[in-house]
């Protein structure tokens, strides 16, 4: 599994913004994380203490959020969110055509950081 | 006490590798080469799927393969023994590719004389697949002894690849692997997939596969 490099792109973006932010210590990182992806929240909180020894951010914590599988239909255009579990059978909720396109679900953010 | 304050970022944390990823991907069109991403699970028939497909395009076009192996040299060196262009990349521990190791690999091969590179990915149907190579097209292959349920498992790998090899199609009389379901999952995922059903190892199938590989890497390299 690449929790290990995602992490670290984590640490390097977090640590990246602290210095023009005249930051102390991070406390949290808050971050979302597409419904699709295979990453698990366990490990990357792992991986993310054991990188960040000696660092601003070392014992922060890590809120993930998951973010919505949302998809386009090819046909008529129209937006729509599925659950995981629907995306074995997609189907659009208006036209009922099976052709639509992934726009998001498998996207990682970082959306703001807690720090002193 | 000091206050705790909200630092907004807003940032995506893949970014780095996404703009790699399209840079080269803007080089490569710039230098005419077309680059091919396979992924699957280990021993699903990958090397011997670039082997075939290249014996097949018979010379219609220049080849090289970019190997990612943990840690040997053994796929490297059976596309090598074939006289084909092969550079060896080892990811030590590391469960894919990211555009900035292709990077790497690229500069290994003389891109001159080459229409097209294939990346023989990391054995694995789950990382590769959140990973943006640089590649023009993605494939992968799902071989007869893995099963007909891996759409349902590994989602994503059917979601981002352009086309899906159903491979080990020999196997089929000797397995309960259902086609047809495997197909419509596939489908079901990701309606724009190209489905070609072979065997690298008699051979069966392969020709509609490499004639549709033809086709696109000659259209890529007609573009003004
Ligand atoms: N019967 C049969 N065997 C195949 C076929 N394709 C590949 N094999 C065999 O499957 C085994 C694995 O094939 P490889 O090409 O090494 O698979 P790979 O995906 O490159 O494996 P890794 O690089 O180790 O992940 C070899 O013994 C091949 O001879 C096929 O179509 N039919
Ligand atoms: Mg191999
Ligand atoms: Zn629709």
């Amino acid at each position: 599994m690449h929790e290990l490099q995602v992490t670290e792109s984590i640490l390097n973006i977090a640590l990246k913004y602290s210095p023009a932010n005249k930051v102390k210590k991070i406390i949290a990182i808050h971050l979302t994380i597409g419904e699709l992806s295979e990453l698990e929240n366990e490990w990357i909180q792992r991986y993310f203490d054991y990188l960040s020894k000696g660092t601003l951010a070392q014992g922060a914590k890590l809120v993930i959020e998951r973010s919505p599988i949302r998809m386009k239909c090819d046909s008529c255009n129209h937006e729509f969110q599925i659950k995981r579990d629907d995306i074995r059978n997609i189907e659009c909720p208006q036209c009922s055509q099976k052709k639509c396109t992934l726009t998001s679900g498998r996207e990682y953010h970082i959306k703001h950081m807690e720090v002193m | 006490m000091e206050e705790i304050r909200l630092i907004e970022i807003k940032e995506a944390i893949h970014t780095d590798n996404t703009i790699k990823a399209n840079l080269l991907r803007e080089n490569l069109s710039k230098s005419k080469t077309f680059l091919l991403n396979l992924m699957s699970s280990p021993g699903a028939g990958k090397t011997t799927t670039i082997l075939k497909t290249i014996e097949t395009m018979g010379g219609r076009i220049r080849t090289g393969v970019i190997e990612a192996d943990i840690d040997s040299m053994v796929d490297a060196e059976k596309i090598a023994a074939k006289g084909i262009a092969a550079v060896q990349l080892r990811t030590g521990g590391f469960c894919h590719l990211d555009a900035s190791m292709v990077e790497k690999g690229l500069e290994g091969l003389n891109l001159d004389n080459l229409d097209l590179v294939i990346i023989e990915n990391v054995g694995n149907l789950v990382c590769p697949a959140e990973f943006d190579t640089g590649a023009i097209k993605n494939v992968m292959i799902l071989s007869v002894p893995e099963g007909d349920d891996k759409p349902l498992k590994y989602p994503l790998m059917f979601t981002v690849c352009d086309v899906l090899l159903i491979n080990k199609i020999d196997y089929l009389s000797l397995s309960d692997f259902d086609v047809d379901a495997a197909k419509t999952r596939a489908k079901n995922l990701n309606p724009n997939i190209e489905i070609f059903q072979i065997s690298s190892k008699t051979g069966e199938g392969v020709e509609a596969w490499a004639e549709w590989l033809l086709k696109e890497v000659t259209g890529f390299l007609n573009q003004p």
